[in-house]
């Protein structure tokens, strides 16, 4: 699913203060019918993040902590079946699943001696059922189990689709009969960059309209929607770096991407939203889509 | 002088006899007496004769309109200041001359002296401001009426000292003031013999930012052609030096006094200058050229004469610098006009040679006369330019006009000559590829230092690819835009190691980006050249071509630009500058010594003298692009020496007092030398290798700060390296000699380093034979690469892209128009991809290993060859075999040994160092066997290898021989390594595997012990993981709420969800670890839920629950995917935990019975023990719970106790045939 810019902003336009619910994917989705359903969720992820990231920093001052408490314990106090710290969270515009671990950490501020370190509190976010307070284990839960973009469920489900999308991109090699290291092998070998994998014989992929095929030594495989955000953030963390190592390369954003964005081409990194069909091998000739 | 001259033009003495004097001193006892008494009494003036003689024909020329591309750094309004033109009708010049010129008497002569040399030392006013590129408001003009002489000529330097600032003006007349050069005793170095006039470099201004060093001996006319490269462009060090030194100029003004009053005493006149150049045509596009008509020239005989000696002095290499002579020649044949003189001057004289004082080229016929004899002198050396130029050369009408049978002997040439020196692609970047042998962690002293370097590659290429954007952008600058980046980046380098590795990594992207090959043979980049074949090299021709016109680099400038660093040579210099780190600087000049050493031992297989074949053609080829690729490389990184470690004493000038020069000389000549060139370049003469050390060192010194050449020990560089010029002469062609284009390339690079700004003028022509003439080793001459035709004409232009000016200046006459501002010529970049071939193997010891010397010595070099790269390949093969298989079960062994012993300790808690040290103990003396199956592997797979890479014809014994001698070194290698690295490298390995193990002992339990995959007929179709985790996410978030009235599940979709999660339990095709966790985990959270009844059921609102009986089939599915599917633990005590059994509190009334049914199941399915769940509900006491619940719990408490401890199957047959027949807690 690969978009115009202008197309990409009219849905990012579409997700302005949405919270990261099932009811707004819902409404997402009916909204733009045509496209899938994947590279919705996909976008509408990023630019909550985006939005969070940018939002951040005004939920973690002291006062607004206190503040978020307060209403906290004022509102389970009152009645601490409901989704108190869910609904605080739509209110103040903030993921559920981290104002759950704002409040959790707060918590065990009060109630423990020393400090909660990271490790503990995502334990904590991870199982609720360890939380020694049975009513902000019931509302921590809900928060996790509501947030469609933040907390371990979502990061699992993440981690989980990026290793499909490898595992489908390697049959594919596999079909192909194109033989690569896999990021085990190289970390194994000891390279201190590891694309998914790197092609033991380069082959090269023809474009319809371009004159030369673009020679590919890697591919990384991303299952996610390449915007311009997290794509500038990956050039610069992995794909240049693979360049630097390897040379020229192939990265399949498998929910789609700015077509703007695969400018790169020329100098070596090349976008798709799929596994590309027009290859051509060492010793033969284009290998039939 | 002139004197010398003048028995030349009254047949007094034979040419042949003034150029052997001149050259050797004519002791010789060839010449006749007459002849040598004629010319002993000159003696003391023998070594200005060359300089004067050039400056004398560029004087004479002076009035000659020059064609060729004009120098775009002139304003329109300079060419107002034409007549300040290069020795242009000078004021007062025409008197200096005829005073030059006498014509009589060695001694008047000899008096003159002085002030001809002086003059001649530099070049005319023009050359002084051309080689600035500055108009008229030059330092030149601004002083207004001085002698052209002096304008340009080095200030004597004595008299900037103190010694001679008491003094009054100087009295240049005075030969012990200012003897002549000549007269200085030989071996006298300027620093000691105070008296010795050391000419500064500057006039100060334009020379500062190095820019070419136009001396006597450049083009007199006044422009270069070619674009001059931009002041940042052409500054070696980058960043612009500032110019000037006040005192100096006031100086000159003093001595521009000083000479006029003595030009005002002259007996004889001074010619008028034609003023301000208003009568000249400016010298554009639109001046057409006079016609050249042989008849009209005006005394052809004396012409032919100073030709004679001229092409003489050449064919001798008493000039410095013979591509300079010749690019002065094409500008004369070239010429377009001459401006007219005085009618005096134009007379004929009465004599038959014409008398001296009159203008030798009165017309341009006569310049193209002289032109043309020149050439024709010249042809052996023309006859080796590029096509282009004799071609051009060829059609030139004025050439043929003046000499048909040159113009047939060019244009045969021109048909003769294969070579086309063509254009390559300028390189695209292409990064140094990481292998992990030499930069994987193992290579670091610590996780953090891998790290760091980690980040600095990137960091370096995103400094490199930021540039490549926008370096050529107006106003762009390197440091503004990278500096502080490239900082930041060098102060994070901070273990020594770390430094080395960015050395190499800077080094190797250097090699690759300046010298990278491209072009012949179609491959790009080095690049899988196949693959780039089967797209049609038509298209990629096309395109490549497309891409040189797009992006053809700017024009050499000049016939002799000074050193500069082209395309993205710039980059690497700048980056050295920004950096600005004396670590980083140490650590390149070390790797680039050792780099340089190791390139210079290039050894080049002898060519089969025997079989002058094709098939020795095509080794041959590969040979000399070997050597190319070496040269190229080895020039490229002693640039980069030369500048780094002459980087701290960079200046723009030379140090103004002599006392300061002096403390500077006794300081500098303490530093050891960065690398021995001297000893290298002995070694390189010696064993007549000079065509591969001398261009390397050539660009190792052009970037010599102006002391450089005052120390001894590069004072004797420079000697040799004179020696060397003189004795490079091209006509000689006896056997053992070097190749002709050998020494072209020799005598074109030296030339051009007797240009640059650095070197003094004087070094040229005041060095005499008191070189410690260097032997040659007779004994090694013969395998000498000199010998050998290694340079081709493209390597020739390569190497030195100015001769192309040569063809450039043709061209421009072809085009009728000097509009054109250049672009011919192109940077031409090396086409070869060879990788150098493998070193050569040291087998020093033994009688066999004499004997394998013997056996190759009659073979050909090609069986030689084959024979180390079988031996090299297959004895590094049989290592990296060793590790791959010996080492490897090694590594099993150690892993199950581990195993075992963590068993056995698990109860004791061992130290893991200890366990190694026991693993290893065992392990290492099996290392042993590898010398063993090493030696196996290289017997079974060397001969096999040198046997398909020998000719079929080989004869059985030699191919018995070579195979033997190849298995021999191979074993060498292989077990070399092997013994003395097979135990670190067990040890190694074994550590990694240990440190493995313990890790996957940790805190991830999942990822150990084996795995089923999923069965051989899968075909991985179930559902992906990711889609259950979140629907089942779904299923939870709307069991949790909040909801919307109208959400719910219907059971069928958590009958046909948990159907799915058995599929992808069963394909385990896409499933990791994490995922099954959380699966895990979310099925227990939803078989929570299903006991305490709180999923939403769609349907009629009266029956918003589940059924009992689907609950409990829903149930009896989970237990049977946590029994037999999830292969990572299910976290089953959750089902107890405080907040999955709180949510029954919530329910009204409270069913217990789905709970129990639950807790019996596990039990009985083995999922969890009895004790373990006792445990749980233990624990669930100690939470507070509303009273009545506390009570209900414990009442399930005791019941569950008392069970029995096996359930009896009717119970549990009957209670699922009855499901609603569950106890209810509450009522019991």
């Amino acid at each position: 699913m690969i978009l115009t810019k202008a197309q990409y902003d009219e849905i990012a336009q579409c997700l302005v203060s949405v919270p990261p619910t099932r009811q707004s994917l819902r409404k997402l989705k009916q909204r733009f019918p045509s496209q899938s359903q994947a590279t919705l969720l996909s976008i509408f992820s990023q630019e909550y993040q985006k939005h969070i990231k940018r939002t951040h920093a005004k939920h973690h001052t002291s006062e607004a902590i206190e503040s978020y408490y307060q209403r906290y314990l004022h509102g389970v106090g009152k009645n601490g079946a409901a989704p108190v710290l869910l609904e605080l969270a739509n209110e103040v515009d903030y993921a559920p699943s981290l104002m759950a671990r704002i409040i959790l950490e707060r918590f065990l501020q009060e109630h423990e001696e020393t400090p909660p370190s990271k490790s503990v509190i995502n334990s904590l976010l991870r199982d609720p059922s360890q939380i020694p307070d049975g009513v902000l284990a019931n509302q921590v839960y809900q928060c996790t189990v509501n947030d469609c973009c933040y907390g371990p469920l979502v990061d699992c489900i993440k981690h989980a689709i990026g290793h499909e999308h490898e595992i489908l991109l390697r049959d594919l090699l596999l079909e192909k009969n194109l033989s690569f290291l896999d990021e085990d092998q190289l970390r194994a070998k000891g390279y201190d960059k590891t694309p998914d994998f790197i092609l033991q014989v380069p082959v090269v992929m023809l474009c319809p309209l371009a004159v030369e095929g673009h020679i590919i030594h890697w591919i990384e495989s991303k299952a996610s929607f390449g915007d311009e955000c997290s794509h500038h953030a990956y050039l610069h963390d992995q794909f240049w770096s693979y360049w630097n190592r390897f040379g020229p390369g192939l990265v399949i954003y498998w929910y789609g991407f700015i077509q703007e964005l695969d400018c790169n081409r020329e100098r070596g990194i090349l976008l798709k939203a799929c596994f590309p069909t027009d290859i051509v091998t060492l010793g033969h000739g284009a290998a039939a889509p | 002088m002139a004197a010398v001259l003048e028995s030349l033009l009254r047949e007094e003495v034979s040419v042949a006899a003034a150029v052997r004097w001149i050259a050797r001193g004519a002791q010789s006892s060839e010449g006749d007496a007459g002849e040598a008494a004629a010319l002993s009494s000159l003696r003391p003036l023998r070594k200005e004769f060359v300089p004067f003689l050039l400056n004398f024909l560029r004087e004479q020329s002076s009035r000659v309109v020059p064609q060729g591309p004009p120098t775009p750094a002139k304003t329109p309004g300079s060419s107002a200041a034409l007549p300040g033109r290069p020795g242009g009708p000078p004021r007062g010049g025409r008197g200096a001359r005829s005073q030059l010129f006498p014509p009589t008497e060695p001694l008047s002569a000899a008096a003159e002296a002085p002030a001809a040399r002086r003059g001649g030392r530099r070049r005319g006013p023009g050359q002084a401001r051309e080689r600035g590129g500055r108009g008229p408001g030059s330092l030149e003009e601004g002083v207004g009426g001085e002698s052209p002489l002096w304008a340009g000529s080095r200030r004597p330097r004595a008299a900037g000292s103190p010694s001679r600032a008491r003094s009054d003006p100087p009295n240049l007349s005075n030969l012990e003031e200012f003897p002549p050069v000549g007269s200085v005793p030989p071996g006298s170095a300027g620093r000691t013999k105070p008296s010795r006039r050391i000419n500064p470099t500057p006039v100060s201004e334009e020379r500062s930012l190095s820019k070419p060093k136009t001396c006597f001996t450049s083009p007199p006319i006044n422009c270069v052609p070619g674009p001059q490269p931009s002041v940042l462009d052409s500054s070696p060090w980058g960043q612009g030096l500032t110019a000037g030194c006040r005192s100096l100029q006031e100086e000159r003004e003093m001595l521009r006094k000083e000479r006029s009053k003595q030009l005002q005493q002259s007996p004889a006149p001074a010619c008028p200058t034609p003023e301000s150049g208003s009568s000249l045509p400016t010298r554009t596009g639109n001046l057409t050229a006079e016609p050249a008509d042989p008849a009209k020239v005006s005394s052809r005989q004396r012409l032919e004469l100073v030709a004679l000696v001229y092409s003489s002095c050449i064919a001798e290499n008493l000039v410095p610098n013979l591509f300079l002579e010749l690019f002065f020649v094409l500008q004369l044949l070239t010429a377009r006009r001459m401006v007219a003189a005085k009618s005096s001057d134009l007379e004929p004289s009465p004599g038959v040679l014409g008398s001296p004082e009159s203008p030798l080229f009165q017309s341009v016929h006569d310049c193209v006369f002289f032109a043309v004899q020149v050439l024709e002198h010249q042809f052996q050396v023309l006859s080796c330019l590029d096509k282009g130029t004799l071609k051009l050369l060829a059609e030139n009408e004025r050439l043929l006009c003046f000499s048909p049978a040159l113009q047939g002997r060019l244009r045969a040439a021109y048909e003769g000559s294969v070579a086309k020196v063509s254009l390559a692609m300028p390189p695209a970047v292409q990064a140094v590829s990481f292998q992990p042998e030499t930069d994987n962690r193992a290579n670091f002293s610590s996780d953090r230092a891998f790290h760091t370097f980690k980040k600095q590659r990137d960091v370096f290429y995103e400094v490199l690819r930021e540039w490549e954007d926008r370096h050529e952008e107006p106003g762009w600058d390197f440091e503004k835009g990278l500096g502080s980046r490239i900082r930041a980046m060098m102060g994070q380098l901070s273990a020594a190691c770390s430094h080395s590795h960015f050395v190499r990594l800077f080094q190797k992207q250097l090699l690759q980006m300046c010298q990278s090959p491209g072009g012949a043979g179609g491959t790009i980049l080095g690049e899988a050249p196949d693959v780039l074949s089967v797209l049609g090299a038509d298209k990629l021709g096309r395109l490549r071509r497309l891409q040189e016109r797009l992006a053809a680099p700017q024009s050499s400038g000049g016939p002799c630009p000074p050193p500069s660093f082209p395309g993205c040579q710039a980059f690497f210099r700048d980056f050295i500058l920004s950096a600005g780190s004396f670590q980083f600087n140490q650590h390149l000049m070390d790797s680039l010594s050792l780099k340089i050493r190791e390139l210079n031992g290039f050894v080049l297989p002898q060519p089969e003298a025997s079989e002058e074949d094709g098939e020795a053609d095509v080794d041959w080829q590969g040979e000399r692009r070997q050597f190319a690729v070496v040269l190229l490389s080895l020039r490229l990184l002693a640039k980069f020496l030369g500048f780094v470690a002459f980087l701290p004493y960079r200046g723009p000038e030379p140090p103004p007092t002599r006392e300061l020069q002096d403390s500077i000389l006794a300081l500098r000549s303490q530093v050891p030398p960065v690398l021995d060139v001297r000893a290298l370049l002995q070694q390189g003469l010696r064993a007549h290798r000079a065509v591969l050390t001398v261009p390397w060192l050539v660009e190792f010194l052009s970037l010599a700060d102006h002391i450089v050449p005052m120390l001894d020990y590069y004072r004797s560089i420079f000697s040799l390296l004179l020696h060397l010029h003189r004795s490079l002469v091209l006509s000689k062609d006896s056997d053992g000699e070097m190749c002709f284009l050998n020494k072209l390339l020799l005598l074109a690079v030296l030339g051009w380093l007797f240009q640059i700004p650095t070197v003094p003028e004087d070094l040229f022509f005041v060095e005499e034979g008191q070189v410690d003439v260097f032997e040659m080793d007779t004994e090694t001459s013969e395998h000498g690469l000199d010998g050998v035709p290694v340079v081709d004409q493209h390597l020739l232009y390569t190497c030195c892209p100015y001769i192309g000016e040569l063809r450039k200046l043709l061209a421009v006459w072809v085009s009728g128009s000097s509009g054109r501002s250049g672009g011919f010529v192109r940077k031409i970049t090396p086409t070869t991809t060879t990788s150098l071939g493998a070193p050569p193997l040291r087998t020093t010891q033994g009688l066999q290993a004499q004997l394998a010397q013997a056996f190759f010595h009659n073979q050909p070099p090609s069986l030689r060859r084959t024979v180390e790269f079988v031996a090299e390949r297959i004895g590094s093969n049989c290592v990296k075999h060793i590790k791959a298989t010996l080492v490897a079960d090694l590594v099993h062994q150690a892993e199950s040994l581990l195993q075992e012993q963590l068993v056995t300790q698990r109860q004791e808690g061992g130290d893991p160092g200890q366990l190694l040290e026991i693993l290893c103990s065992q392990l290492c003396p099996h290392g042993a066997q590898a010398l063993t199956q090493g030696r196996e592997f290289c017997q079974k797979k060397s001969p096999g290898a040198v046997r398909a890479l020998l000719p079929e014809e080989t004869p059985a014994a030699v191919l018995s021989s070579a195979e033997n001698i190849a298995v021999g070194l191979a074993i060498e290698k292989a077990c070399t390594w092997l013994s003395a690295n097979i135990t670190a490298l067990i040890r190694r390995e074994v550590k990694a595997a240990v440190s493995r193990v313990l890790r996957a002992q940790g805190p991830e339990p999942a990822a150990r012990g084996c795995r089923r995959g999923c069965s051989r007929a899968c075909e991985h179709r179930a559902p992906l993981p990711s889609h259950l985790i979140s629907a089942i996410k779904d299923v939870l978030s709307v069991a949790v709420g909040p909801r919307d009235p109208e959400e719910g599940v219907s059971p069928e979709h958590l009958e046909q969800l948990l159907g799915q999660l058995g599929q992808t339990l069963r394909c385990r095709q896409f499933l990791c670890p994490p995922a099954e966790q959380h699966l895990a985990k979310c099925s227990v959270e939803l078989a929570s839920l299903l006991v305490a009844d709180q999923i939403p059921v769609l349907g009629p609102p009266a029956q918003h629950q589940l059924e009992r009986g689907q609950a409990r089939r829903l149930l009896h599915t989970l237990l049977s995917l946590w029994k037999d599917d999830f292969q990572v633990p299910v976290p089953l005590q959750l089902l107890l935990s405080p907040r999955n059994v709180g949510l029954l509190a919530d329910t009204r009334p409270r069913e217990w019975d789905l709970l129990l049914f639950l807790l019996r199941e596990l039990v009985e399915k083995g999922l969890m023990g009895r004790k373990e769940i006792e445990a749980c509900l233990d624990s669930l006491r100690e939470a507070q719970w509303p009273e009545d619940f506390a009570e209900e719990l414990a009442t399930l408490f005791n019941l569950f106790l008392a069970e029995p401890q096996v359930p009896e199957p009717q119970l549990r047959a009957c209670e699922l045939v009855q499901p609603n027949r569950g106890t209810v807690l509450a009522q019991s």
